[in-house]
């Protein structure tokens, strides 16, 4: 009564199938991450000394360090940071919980939408034009950081606004049916519910400016300063751009130094990535829903 | 202190084309439990969201008439609604607390209408008050820090009714309260509205008849968007006037 029919079988090897084939796929996909991962640490790992992070490159760039590039970067990623957060949560807090729903509304979100496909040379093209020109900023740190800053603000708003929208209706309105203004429901209930989900979309935009080099190197980074930069008028080296000159425009360079700031330059970034996301869980867990 | 708390002079109100509520008269004495029942769509949600306008967030809401609270047109341009929200609280069906502590979910409103914030102790009075008012006190005073969305339903229901309480409303409305509790946490949070009977006007959404005869004083029988009968619950229940009551409470339909 109970035993296994033709169909039965036929049935269990074509779901066996299915899941070994997505289970394939799911492989695939991190393989090409551990081969980096690997390379990266094999190939470039015997370069990575104290000397290496903390001092400058010298003999045309294929010895010493990448000190000015590394904190060219901080700079660089920080501005951005300071100037695309504030910026992007207000406008999808108005978006979110203020702006009527409306075709305008709408037209707007789409842009914003659209922003983040824009090409990032386009980006940089923009950039120049804007803040190194028009607002002549000149090619400065703050020229490269507000292209950054443009350029993740789509990723920003869109992150917010998903994690406001993710907070119940229900909170909402029974603050505002105890008498709260818009404000305060937002102060009080929304933002402390939604912080997390905020915090995502800051770490997506903090690797994705830490790894970009076409918005920068018009606007803001050079090939080569022994300076480290004192204010954000200054030009400065970045790893990003620094990993491109020493792969491919500097004759003579050993092999194993590309891949050595390779590795520093993704360390940064899963480093950044860990802590924010460790923070991310720990105000998870304060969650009081 | 006038005597009526809710006053609604030919009230009418229109979702879009639809429209939900006809010449509405209703006089809803202050201090008692007066409970509206009705089978579903007769309006008798949308009159209790009228009563502290909350249905014109809705943006294709149209009224016309007034409601009077406590003598005032609360629909008068010259009203501010954050007032009207704090004088007329709300109870909804789901138990709503919001995702804090159970501490701040009783100051919450108290936080909103006062400037300022007021000494640690006096905090502590109110909180002490309001719990105690709704029976949670016992239950749940050794952890005011914890979060309020842990509670039962049941708590979290009289959680919602203690909240209202410190800013002092005039008067509470409750939309179906029980509708998502237990029997025993149906009884419980009965119980406590019955308690609060005297010291607030209390209107009171039910589809639950033998609820509205148990825990109310006075009833209004609505259909299809009128007013069929307003009783003594007693007398609804024992000598309807209309037909339309004695099918309605015979569960003819509904």
């Amino acid at each position: 009564m109970f035993e296994a029919t033709a169909l039965n079988a036929r049935n269990a090897r074509i779901q066996t199938l299915f899941r070994l084939l997505f289970g394939l796929m799911t492989g695939l996909l991190i393989l090409p991450v551990i081969i980096i991962l690997f390379t990266l640490i094999q190939e470039g790992g015997a370069v990575i000394s104290y000397d290496f992070l903390f001092t400058s490159p010298t003999d045309g760039m294929t010895a010493g360090g990448i000190f000015p590039a590394l904190i060219g970067t901080i700079w660089l990623v920080a501005v951005a940071l300071i100037i695309s957060v504030p910026l992007g949560v207000a406008a999808a807090i108005y978006l979110s919980e203020y702006a009527p729903e409306n075709w305008l509304t709408r037209a707007i979100n789409l842009a914003i939408i659209n922003l983040a496909g824009v090409p990032s040379i386009v980006h940089a093209l923009f950039g120049v034009g804007a803040f190194v020109l028009f607002f002549n900023f000149g090619t400065s740190i703050l020229a490269a950081s507000l292209t950054l800053a443009v350029m993740a603000l789509p990723v920003v708003i869109v992150a917010t606004r998903e994690s406001l929208q993710a907070v119940p209706l229900a909170f909402r309105e029974a603050c505002w049916n105890m008498g709260a203004t818009r404000w305060q429901t937002i102060r009080r209930v929304v933002l402390p519910n939604a912080v997390s989900g905020i915090l995502t979309g800051v770490i997506l935009e903090v690797s994705r400016t830490t790894g970009e080099t076409a918005p920068i190197m018009f606007t803001g980074a050079v090939f080569f300063t022994p300076f480290l930069p004192q204010s954000v008028f200054d030009q400065t080296m970045a790893m990003s751009l620094h990993l491109f000159v020493v792969s491919t425009q500097v004759p003579g360079v050993p092999e194993q130094l590309p891949y050595g700031v390779a590795l520093v330059l993704i360390a940064m970034v899963l480093t950044m990535n860990s802590l924010s996301i460790a923070f991310r869980m720990y105000l998870r867990s304060r969650k009081k829903w | 202190m006038p005597e009526l708390a809710i006053q609604t002079n030919k009230l009418s109100l229109w979702y879009g084309d639809f429209q939900a509520l006809f010449d509405v008269d209703l006089d809803i004495k202050q201090g008692i439990i007066t409970s509206l029942i009705g089978p579903s769509g007769c309006g008798k949600s949308t009159l209790l969201r009228s009563v502290n306008r909350i249905n014109e967030r809705l943006g294709y809401v149209r009224i016309k008439g007034s409601i009077e609270v406590l003598g005032q047109n609360i629909y008068d341009p010259a009203v501010e609604l954050i007032q009207v929200r704090k004088q007329i609280g709300m109870v909804f069906q789901r138990p709503n607390p919001l995702p804090l502590s159970i501490r701040d979910n009783v100051l919450f409103g108290h936080r909103l209408h006062s400037a300022e914030r007021g000494s640690k102790s006096a905090q502590e009075e109110i909180l002490e008050g309001a719990l105690r008012q709704v029976l949670l006190w016992d239950k749940v005073k050794d952890r005011l820090d914890s979060r309020a969305t842990g509670l039962s339903l049941e708590e979290q229901q009289k959680l919602c009714i203690a909240r209202l309480l410190p800013v002092k409303p005039a008067v509470l409305l409750m939309d179906e309260p029980c509708s998502a509790l237990d029997p025993t946490g149906t009884e419980a949070v009965e119980e406590l509205i019955w308690q609060l009977r005297g010291q607030y006007t209390i209107l009171i959404v039910t589809h639950n008849m033998a609820q509205a005869r148990r825990a109310s004083e006075e009833c209004i029988f609505m259909l299809l968007g009128k007013v069929i009968e307003h009783t003594p619950t007693d007398e609804m229940f024992v000598t309807p006037v209309h037909k339309e009551t004695a099918d309605y409470i015979e569960g003819r339909y509904g």
